[in-house]
């Protein structure tokens, strides 16, 4: 059983839903990271999603475009974030941790090149935004041939076929984007969010982590409450960047923030 | 090969590339697209309406001019100029726009958005949705705001809105992001008119299709007047919109050469350039598989090109098909180069191109004598330089 299934099996036998941080690897410099990784999960954290920084991120608002900026300043790769990873793994082996980011650093490395390097660094699930299942046949079944999960994004428009074939094609979770547009955009309308989990419920037996306007512990608090996992990323960037003097502030604050949505999020 | 030339898939590949890379928001929206620009292909209302636009707002077909004195000038085959730069917005752009916003007329789109880099496309969006009554916001980078402001004044003076992109380079690729962000945010009320053969399915295989005309007029012509087919086709390579629409209805013709001119820059050897089929390699950048200008670790780098124009990392895929399947050839001509071509023009025949054109000029210039005097070539002149006198002045010291 995948490290990621395993989390969300155990949490849902206590009832709970897994609190899942977004950062962008690099950001605000490269040494940043990996504690930020450790103090998350000291904070409460069920899954980390890294975020592989873009020269072009399409699908990211002004915040994570300008996380990914500072990234690539320190020329962070793929590469780089495949090594904290690795990193990480020495000293914690229960906290999953899911790549996010765009195909095109993965066809630089090659597919099958990536996919072995992130089995290597026991990376647990891999997020290609401009990949979908369309597109990602190849990519699919080098993952999940190393026991790596595939993580699909469902959007408010998606249709009964496409959540089955997300549902067919991914495994670990399926991803939520709860709102049209980009990362940092907008707020949360519970009662459409609501009906749309209901539909994908019944078109997949995967767990559903929603994302896009989790903002503070209160929204994290309404999310957990329709899917299975809440993933919050532009709040957290926000911290960084209100505090590129200190970044340690900057970790306090995110420590903070992920402290009060999880008790929230339990209660 | 007999076959018949029959590309892209259903899916949107030519080959290994092409294809619907972008996040699931867009999925349904290119779907929809897809689905109405096939059914409305074969809408014989539909064809007659763009037709009569192409005719009577356009100002279709364009001429195919023989240009004698250059010909002679140069001692080789015989060159003629496919004269894009007449249509009204002074640009090939026009011819899809037209069709685009019909499009979205069609599906009930009351918003346009649109990217440009030398502003010929976002002009030409402008004009559509004026004429249409549709809101109009055109993304720019804002180098290309700076060094091509007359065309953002023309945008301005058509009713859209501009919104200079401060990200990434500042240039194309980062007004199609933002672009592309608009869209996956307004996407119920708002229609994207990508400006070239780039862009997730169908965009590649609509756009060329709506710029073929070039192609299939031009064939026609050269037959009236020539009574052949010509020897070979030239045509400038950013996107490669007019490029395609110039080739397209010659793929099946073998004995047509097709050349695609890419920007140099200061040399390809120097890594300025903008130059991707011919230094590039294959990646997925803006919804499809193509050839990239890129760092080892898939992180796309910044281009430059003294044509706005063709300051893109990436090309069409069927460009990049043309290529490996040998099909078409690409070559690159530096910026001197291109102010070469646009000087010879200029004088030899009394018409001023768009530094873009200019580098489909500057290959011209180059071929014509290796080929024999009874030898055609059908040269594309996809924009004409009045845009571009403030950047020529400036580059020439000269104050306007």
């Amino acid at each position: 059983m995948s490290r990621l299934t395993a989390t969300f099996e155990a949490l849902a036998k206590t009832g709970r839903k897994a609190l899942i941080p977004f950062i962008t690897a690099g950001d605000p410099n490269p040494e940043f990271t990996l504690p930020l990784m450790h103090a998350m999960v000291e904070a409460g954290v069920d899954v980390i999603e890294l975020g592989v920084p873009f020269s072009d991120p399409m699908a990211d608002g002004p915040v994570i475009q300008r996380a990914s900026e500072r990234a690539l300043d320190y020329k962070m790769s793929l590469r780089r974030v495949l090594a904290i990873a690795t990193e990480f793994r020495k000293t914690n082996q229960q906290t999953p941790v899911v790549l996010m980011g765009y195909v095109n650093p993965i066809e630089a490395m090659g597919y099958e090149d990536f996919a072995n390097a992130a089995q290597r660094a026991e990376i647990d699930g891999v997020l290609t935004v401009d990949l979908p299942p369309e597109e990602a046949e190849e990519c699919v079944s080098l993952l999940k041939a190393r026991d790596i999960d595939p993580i699909f994004l469902l959007a408010p428009n998606s249709t009964d076929e496409r959540i089955k074939k997300m549902d067919a094609a991914g495994s670990g979770y399926l991803y939520y984007v709860s709102l049209k547009g980009v990362t940092g955009a907008g707020h949360l309308n519970v009662v459409d969010v609501e009906a749309k989990l209901k539909q994908i419920k019944t078109n997949t037996r995967l767990p559903v982590a929603v994302g896009f306007g989790v903002k503070d512990a209160q929204t994290a608090k309404t999310v957990a409450g329709l899917g299975d996992g809440v993933v919050v990323g532009s709040a957290l960037i926000s911290k960084i960047e209100a505090n590129l003097d200190d970044p340690e502030r900057a970790k306090r604050e995110i420590v903070d923030l992920l402290v009060a949505m999880r008790q929230a999020m339990d209660n | 090969m007999t076959e018949k030339y029959n590309m892209p898939d259903e899916r949107g590949h030519f080959g290994p590339y092409g294809g619907m890379f972008v996040g699931e928001t867009l999925m349904l929206p290119i779907q929809e697209l897809n689905a109405a620009y096939q059914q409305y292909l074969k809408d014989p209302e539909f064809i007659a309406e763009l037709d009569a636009d192409l005719t009577h707002y356009v100002g279709r077909p364009s001429p195919l001019y023989h240009a004698e004195r250059w010909s002679r000038e140069l001692g080789g085959a015989q060159i003629y100029l496919k004269r894009e730069d007449l249509n009204h917005t002074g640009a090939h752009k026009i011819n899809n726009t037209v069709g685009q916003a019909l499009l979205a007329k069609r599906m009930g789109k009351t918003r346009i958005i649109a990217e440009t880099g030398a502003g010929q496309h976002g002009v030409a969006t402008a004009t559509v949705a004026a004429r249409l009554g549709l809101e109009c916001v055109i993304y720019m980078g804002a180098v290309d705001v700076v060094r091509q402001s007359l065309n953002v004044y023309r945008m301005k003076l058509l009713g859209a809105t501009v919104v200079p992109v401060e990200s990434g380079s500042k240039t194309l690729k980062d007004a199609l992001n933002e672009a592309l962000r608009d869209w996956v945010t307004n996407v119920d009320n708002t229609f994207y008119i990508i400006g070239t053969v780039a862009g997730p399915h169908p965009y590649p295989a609509m756009v060329r299709d709506f710029q073929a005309i070039i192609g299939r007029e031009a064939k026609q012509q050269c037959l009236d007047q020539v009574g052949r087919l010509p020897d070979a086709l030239v045509a400038c390579v950013g996107g490669g919109s007019n490029a395609i629409g110039l080739f397209y209805p010659f793929i099946d013709d073998r004995s047509v050469k097709m050349i695609g001119v890419e920007a140099a820059g200061d040399g390809v050897e120097t890594g300025r350039h903008s130059a991707p089929l011919c230094a590039g390699r294959p990646g997925v950048l803006h919804g499809n598989r193509t050839y990239l200008m890129e760092d080892d670790d898939g992180e796309i780098i910044e281009t430059h090109s003294i044509s706005a124009g063709l300051d893109y990392p990436g090309v069409g895929p069927e460009h990049a098909w043309l290529k490996d399947t040998g099909r078409a050839e690409y070559v690159n001509i530096t910026d001197t180069e291109a102010l070469e071509g646009f000087h010879a023009l200029t004088r030899m025949e009394g018409i001023i191109p768009a530094l873009e054109s200019s580098h489909a000029m500057a290959y011209t210039m180059k071929l014509a004598p290796t080929m024999k005097k009874d030898e055609i070539i059908i040269v594309c002149l996809s924009g004409r330089g009045d845009k571009d006198m403030q950047t020529m002045a400036q580059r020439e010291g000269i104050e306007l």
